[in-house]
């Protein structure tokens, strides 16, 4: 183990580390899941200690000795009120264990709820694709949104007096996906041909990482989600930059050209231009998203480039193909998509 | 003491003797043709040996690569055919077959039999199983392996998603050696119920029968319905049916239905019949009855039954419904209940008795102090909500290792140990097999101990790499050097497996004073079995022998 290791062990003894785990929860579903967490540890932490106590205690005090006496030891065949005592033991534990799963399913299972205005909920269409998300934002407070972006999702927090809850429909566009941001919730599998539901709400901002669940092919790995959780205000605010217009700088005329000239525009999408694919993450406002390539790397100018020229060296197996495209022209689509704010 | 001496008869030890004694050429056509169920037996155990080897490699391939995050050591591509080989590989050629031939090896002696009830089938179904094998490996040399993972979720194993040959090699090979296991399973109700030696009730059979009945029952119910889904998917992907194909109007949810309708009573089929080797080896190693034979024997038929109606807890995130998913929550729960009486009973038969911890009560001490922990994240599991943020999160690959290695395996282990010296008329090295164990236990524990920790930290399984980012590499470094304490543990066994072989102390044909009729013959035992055909009175007929004055069928 390395210094970085020995680090990471201490960080996790202080707890610090907590802040990724499923038992930190920051919505009210993680918190009722963590609830019946505990309460079935409890039952089994209890059953572990006495059972391996029992084990370990017969095992140590009935072992074979050098001066036992020779023969056989009493040989008891079997107990019916014994039997019947630790059928009906269990039975019991199981019948508890059942009444609060179902308390618990009742309250962490979403069902179907309609857009009304005034009452802070917002919708969103998630389609998984090998290997990203889309999100298709369908309404916030009763106001139709329709813009697609992709990668991050961003949800407004709720306070004391209003909740902001967010009502997820999960679909796929190829093979199996799951959606899973744990501290947000359980996860809810994207099945194609299928709609799920997912609900839920926090009141902590902050960004919270996920990522797919379901093994969906070659970089199943890389296909992370990023959760940010902002105040009602920056929330509107980032809605207004994502409703806008693409924008337009006629300092990048050639990038724009370069970029619609090539099959960039088969899979992409730049609102406003004749770029209209739906088969990949939408750039209208690429510059607003933090990381590229579903979380993978970060959104700077270098890997962006990178990624243009061969996006397999980010991302192995990624379904968009290296163009062989010239430095120049790389270097003119990079700039042009610089200003996609 | 009933146990009698026969040095001249060491001479016939198993498969080097017989080469010795006849030239390899001879022995090969020997081993190759027989249709006797002790050599099928062995042939299925030293297959399932090799496949594990493989499948053990492949996993510390995998750990290699997520000892770093973003480690570059074998890529995407190389992973995600590992796990799918890996996995396969460990359910359908070692843990399946071993299991298959330690009963067609065991199972007529203790029943008392000449053979099982259709040799040829028995030897159809080993070739059939090795051949489903290689041709499953044969797609690592077309270069194209699946990567689809064991349970190869539709529409990934559609054309339009994976145009590798490796997934039709897959399909090809689990069906065929699926029809080997359906086989063995239809021969070993029929010798159970069919063969046993005058006077064994079917109350009076050991105990190993009884679990090996109920686990064939489940193979002839839960692999059809495999073989139907891999006829399936070979049609869609070879003649353009679309079962699973969601684009044209097939369904991804009936691949999950038809396989986890097989999938989740294989997790039985995998330790039913280690239940029955630890019934068999824990009473003798602490001289006393099995406690409450009756009661076992009804709970696992209980197991058999309730098993069949939990498949779609492996479902919970798919959104079936909140009343599906408490249906499936309460009966995996349920399965609990019989699971208990089991572990209780044993535990009441170690108690009061005179426990000695040979090799092979110790691997039954492994069994039982780690299984009990892979049954209580069980039913964490089975908890729907619980399982909806743990499920396809490391946690569960660390439960169900802990299911299949601190239960099959060191249930098997303990088997193997307490067997070998009948099977090759030699004894293991003890000093090897504690070295073995303790290698094992230890290296197990910090394997899949810290897997638990990295599922609740959000390790989603089945991934290659992990960004640095998430704070996992500390568990995941745990994990593999646990997998490298593990991996001498392995070898050992091989070792001593075969240098014991020669070099092991001659076994009588009752080296632990046991009960059960496999030691009323020679070790190795004669091609015929039994000279004259058993008589038995109780579910202990050696201790009747040793014991006329206080024989056991007063007591049944
Ligand atoms: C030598 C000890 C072993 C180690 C270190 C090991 C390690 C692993 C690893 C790293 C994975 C991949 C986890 C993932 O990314 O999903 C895995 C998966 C698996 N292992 Fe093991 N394993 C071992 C033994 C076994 C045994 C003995 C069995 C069964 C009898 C088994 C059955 C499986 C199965 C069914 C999978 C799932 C494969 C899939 O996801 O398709 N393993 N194991
Ligand atoms: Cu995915």
């Amino acid at each position: 183990m390395d210094a970085n290791g020995l680090s990471m062990l201490l960080a996790a003894v202080e707890g610090r580390m907590a802040d990724v785990s499923i038992f930190s929860p920051a919505s009210p579903q993680a918190g009722w899941i963590v609830d019946l967490a505990i309460l079935a540890l409890a039952i089994i932490g209890i059953i572990f200690l006495v059972v391996e106590g029992i084990l370990f205690y017969s095992v140590w005090r009935f072992r074979r000795a050098k001066n036992d006496a020779p023969g056989e030891p009493a040989q008891v065949y079997g107990s019916e009120p014994i039997e019947i005592a630790w059928t009906a033991a269990p039975t019991m534990i199981v019948f508890f264990l059942v009444l609060v799963t179902t308390r618990t399913l009742w309250q962490v299972e979403a069902a179907p709820v309609q857009p009304r205005e005034g009452d802070q909920a917002l919708f969103v269409t998630v389609i998984g694709h090998q290997w990203w998300w889309e999100y298709r934002y369908d309404s916030y407070d009763g106001r139709k949104l329709d813009f697609i972006t992709a990668n991050e999702l961003h949800m407004p927090v709720g306070d004391g007096e209003t909740q902001r809850p967010v009502h997820l429909t999960l679909q796929s566009g190829d093979v199996c996906h799951s959606f899973w941001v744990p501290r947000l919730g359980g996860k809810v599998d994207l099945i194609p041909g299928r709609s799920n539901l997912l609900a839920f709400e926090t009141e902590q901002p902050g960004l919270y990482l996920g990522q797919c669940a379901e093994y969906c092919g070659a970089q199943h790995a890389n296909m992370m989600l990023r959760v940010v959780a902002e105040t009602p205000a920056e929330f509107e605010a980032w809605l207004a930059n994502e409703t806008a217009p693409a924008v337009e700088d006629p300092a990048v005329a050639e990038g724009k050209a370069t970029f619609l000239a090539n099959s960039c525009v088969n899979c992409h999408r730049v609102s406003g231009t004749a770029a209209q694919g739906d088969g990949a993450p939408d750039l209208t406002h690429l510059m607003s998203r933090e990381t590229i390539a579903a979380g993978q790397v970060p959104n700077s100018r270098s890997n962006l480039r990178k990624w243009v020229h061969d996006p397999h060296t980010i991302k192995p197996g990624v379904l968009m193909p290296a163009f062989g495209l010239s430095t120049e022209e790389e270097n003119q689509i990079v700039e042009y998509l610089r200003t996609l704010k | 003491m009933a146990t009698v001496d026969h040095p001249q008869r060491l001479a016939r030890s198993g498969i080097a003797a017989d080469a010795a004694s006849r030239g390899w050429a001879a022995a090969l056509h020997e081993w190759t043709t027989t249709v006797d169920h002790k050599k099928i037996g062995i042939m299925y155990v030293l297959m399932s040996l090799v496949f594990l080897v493989i499948g053990g490699i492949e996993a510390l391939l995998m750990r290699w690569q997520l000892f770093y995050p973003r480690a570059e050591v074998i890529g995407p591509n190389v992973f995600n055919q590992l796990f799918t080989m890996h996995g396969t590989t460990m359910v359908f050629f070692v843990g399946m077959p071993i299991l298959i031939g330690i009963g067609n090896y065991m199972l007529p002696l203790m029943l008392g039999a000449r053979d099982m009830a259709f040799p040829r089938l028995n030897a159809f179904g080993f070739w059939i199983t090795l051949f489903g094998g290689l041709l499953v490996y044969l797609s690592f040399i077309t270069g194209a392996a699946p990567e689809i993972g064991w349970f190869a979720y539709a529409p990934l194993t559609e054309h339009t998603f994976d145009r590798n040959a490796g997934t039709d090699f897959w399909a090809l090979g689990l069906l065929i050696s699926g029809i080997g296991t359906i086989g063995a399973a239809v021969n070993f109700i029929a010798t159970i119920l069919g063969m046993r030696a005058p006077g064994m009730t079917m109350r009076k059979i050991p105990f190993f029968a009884w679990t090996m009945l109920w686990t064939s029952f489940q193979m002839l119910l839960a692999i059809p319905p495999l073989t139907a889904a891999l006829v399936m998917v070979l049609f869609d992907r070879q003649l353009g049916a679309h079962f699973f194909d969601v684009q044209n109007g097939g369904s991804a949810y009936l691949w999950q239905h038809l396989f986890w309708f097989f999938g989740h009573p294989e997790v039985y089929i995998l330790i039913l019949p280690v239940f029955g080797m630890v019934s068999e080896v824990i009473p003798v190693f602490s001289r006393k009855v099995l406690f409450g034979y009756e009661f076992m024997a009804a709970a696992t038929m209980a197991i058999a039954f309730i098993s069949l109606g939990v498949w779609a807890h492996h479902m919970f995130c798919v959104g079936m419904s909140r009343t599906l998913d408490l249906y499936f929550a309460a009966a995996s729960l349920i399965v609990s209940i019989p699971t208990g009486i089991k572990f209780f009973n044993w535990l009441a038969t170690i108690y009061g008795g005179r426990v000695s911890l040979q090799s092979p009560m110790l691997f039954c001490f492994g069994f039982l102090s780690m299984f009990l922990i892979g049954g209580l994240t069980g039913i964490m599991l089975a908890a729907a909500p619980f399982d909806f943020q743990l499920s396809d999160s490391y946690f569960v690959v660390g439960h169900f290792h802990w299911v299949l290695i601190g239960g099959t395996l060191f249930g098997t282990f303990a088997g193997i140990y307490y067997w070998y010296p009948k099977v090759t008329g030699r004894m293991l090295s003890e000093r090897l097999a504690h070295w073995h164990f303790w290698l094992l236990y230890i290296g197990f524990i910090l394997t899949f101990g810290p897997m638990h920790v990295s599922g609740i930290l959000g390790m989603p399984r089945r991934i290659y790499t992990y960004d640095p980012s998430r704070d996992w590499e500390w568990w995941n470094q745990l994990t593999t050097i646990g997998a490298l304490v593990q991996t001498p543990s392995y070898a050992i066994f091989v070792y001593n497996l075969i240098a014991s072989l020669w070099k092991g102390k001659p076994a009588v044909d009752d080296p632990w004073d046991a009960w059960t009729l496999e030691w009323t013959t020679s070790s190795p035992p004669p091609s015929y079995n039994f000279e004259t055909q058993p008589i038995v009175h109780s579910r202990r007929p050696l201790w009747d022998l040793k014991h006329p004055d206080d024989p056991d069928w007063q007591y049944e």
